[in-house]
């Protein structure tokens, strides 16, 4: 009962699909190995992350102690790091461009007798994700967080006379809306709030439970979108940090202040 | 007339090579009409499998320009026009009887396997719709069985052995999400029907006929109900000490 195929599709690559196949795998090749590099860069870099209100995605929460010498990107980054290395859909865009098990569907992939996938050896830490999005929930939180803070002067967080809206305050915004779509859409966190479950009627509890999932599940029928879009917007907010920390155009741009109505009124 | 030419797999277990065809395109034919046209009109011989012509039986899997597809729901005019040859061949992952005809008989050895439904003795048999939708994608499963056919796990790298496929995890999500049903196949799925094997990559979603969201919905929670059993103790402590089932 083992044999298989009628033709000679044995050899890596082969197929009969006429279609447009290759630029699938080939995109995230590209995207995944730029950001990479991109991203190690940066970790390492250890400098221009903070300006004024704004702080590097890339380094908070700001982990400095005396007994680390190195970057203090190393610390955090591992974090979501372990997040998207592990998450469902990231699996299969890399098992695709990287692996090649398969690069796309009917197109022989690199077989092997004895695969086994993802339950044996390392790729049985994958099992762990869940645990990355409880880590990566918290540090999402420090975002938010972050976000928050650059609705006021630097140095005045709270005090409403220094309320304001800058460039800064809309890319971070954005970052954190997308990074929240891409979390909460997570398989893990769609299991976690109403999937384990077998019947959602039975209790008040499940009936909550039920509509959460159906909210995550809205999120998580385009998971694909936001893991993609979430980690332009990360990337994003950290070029945008390094340039105004860098070259400082002119302090990262205030759009709206609470001066700017005083003197709209004073004149 | 619009003419289409075809290439169509001929041979058995011994060996065989692609034959080609020209057969006129109507409007609204599939290629489940072509191989009959050929049938009628040309070679009597051919041998193909099917029955309802509605992509509702499942008989009729092949691959169509490589594409693992039902040759009764794939329509022949978007390759004719643009003058595209359509080459018709046996699903490639199951062992061949003749010509686009395999043999699937191993798929029913693997569904033996399963655990079927077990209700509870006292079960009350009115289910709410909430309870039952997400089991009801998973009954709308043909057997078509172009999901195991497209799978890595059983088309590259033949482990037919350690994996039950795609189309058994649909299986084993519609018992276990059920419901009114008592059974436990999580330690069967890990241990002897491979679930660790799936890699996610979704070419079983791909070309499920059904629409079925297999790795989604049957597939991932499977894997993080797997989690809650034998990777994550916080899970299962609270599984054993709250959770009845
Ligand atoms: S997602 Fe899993 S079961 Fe589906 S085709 Fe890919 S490896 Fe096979
Ligand atoms: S799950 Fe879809 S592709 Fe697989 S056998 Fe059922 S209908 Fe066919
Ligand atoms: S599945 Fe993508 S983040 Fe969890
Ligand atoms: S003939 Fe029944 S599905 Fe095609």
């Amino acid at each position: 009962m083992n044999e298989t195929n009628t033709s000679s599709r044995k050899t890596t690559g082969a197929t009969h699909r006429t279609d447009d196949w290759q630029t699938y795998p080939t995109k995230i090749l590209v995207v995944l190995t730029l950001f990479a590099i991109y991203g190690t860069y940066r970790a390492f870099e250890n400098n221009w992350y903070e300006v004024g209100n704004l702080l590097s995605p890339f380094y908070s929460p700001k982990l400095e102690f005396s007994w680390w010498k190195f970057s203090p990107a190393l610390l955090i980054l591992p974090i979501p790091g372990l997040f998207r290395a592990t998450c469902y859909y990231y699996r299969k865009a890399y098992y695709r461009a990287f692996f090649g098990t398969p690069k796309a569907c009917a197109v022989t992939g690199t077989a092997n007798p004895r695969y086994t996938g993802e339950s044996s050896g390392i790729w049985t830490l994958q099992n762990i994700h869940r645990y990355a999005f409880y880590m990566a929930t918290l540090v999402l939180g420090v975002l938010w967080w972050d976000a928050f803070q650059t609705l006021f002067a630097a140095g005045h967080f709270f005090n409403f006379s220094y309320f304001q809206i800058s460039v800064g305050t809309i890319v971070f915004f954005v970052n954190v809306v997308l990074l929240s779509g891409y979390s909460f859409g997570c398989h893990a966190c769609r299991h976690l709030a109403g999937g384990c479950l077998d019947s959602f009627s039975s209790s008040g509890a499940s009936k909550t439970s039920l509509s959460i999932w159906e909210r995550i599940t809205k999120l998580n029928e385009k998971h694909e979108m936001w893991a993609w879009i979430s980690l332009f917007s990360v990337m994003g907010a950290d070029v945008y940090t390094t340039v105004v920390a860098r070259h400082g155009i002119p302090a990262d741009p205030v759009l709206f202040s609470m001066d700017m109505i005083t003197n709209l009124v004073a004149k | 007339m619009l003419e289409a030419r075809m290439k169509v797999w001929r041979g058995d277990k011994n060996g065989g090579a692609f034959k080609e065809y020209k057969v006129p395109v109507e409007t609204g034919m599939v290629v489940l009409d072509a191989m009959h046209y050929i049938q009628r009109e040309i070679e009597p011989d051919l041998a193909v499998r099917w029955n309802c012509k509605a992509a509702k039986c499942g008989s009729c899997s092949a691959e169509v320009n490589g594409r693992p597809s039902l040759m009764c729901k794939t329509r022949m005019e978007g390759f004719a026009q643009q003058g595209q040859e359509i080459m018709v061949e046996p699903i490639q992952a199951f062992p061949i009887i003749k010509d686009l005809v395999t043999d699937v008989s191993w798929n029913y050895e693997v569904n033996k396997r399963i655990q079927p439904f077990t209700p509870k003795p006292d079960a009350d048999w009115i289910i709410y719709q909430e309870d039952i939708e997400r089991v009801q994608e998973f009954r709308k499963c043909i057997e078509c069985f172009l999901c195991q056919d497209v799978c890595h796990v059983i088309r590259d790298s033949n482990r037919k052995d350690a994996f039950i496929g795609p189309r058994f995890m649909v299986r084993v999500a519609s018992l276990e999400m059920h419901p009114l049903d008592t059974g436990d196949r999580l330690k069967f799925l890990k241990e002897r029907g491979g679930a660790g094997y799936c890699n996610i990559t979704k070419c079983c979603t791909e070309v499920c006929p059904e629409d079925i969201h297999i790795t989604d919905n049957a597939i991932i929670p499977l894997k993080e109900r797997i989690v809650d059993e034998y990777y994550d103790p916080i899970a299962r402590f609270f599984k054993h000490v709250f959770v009845k089932k």
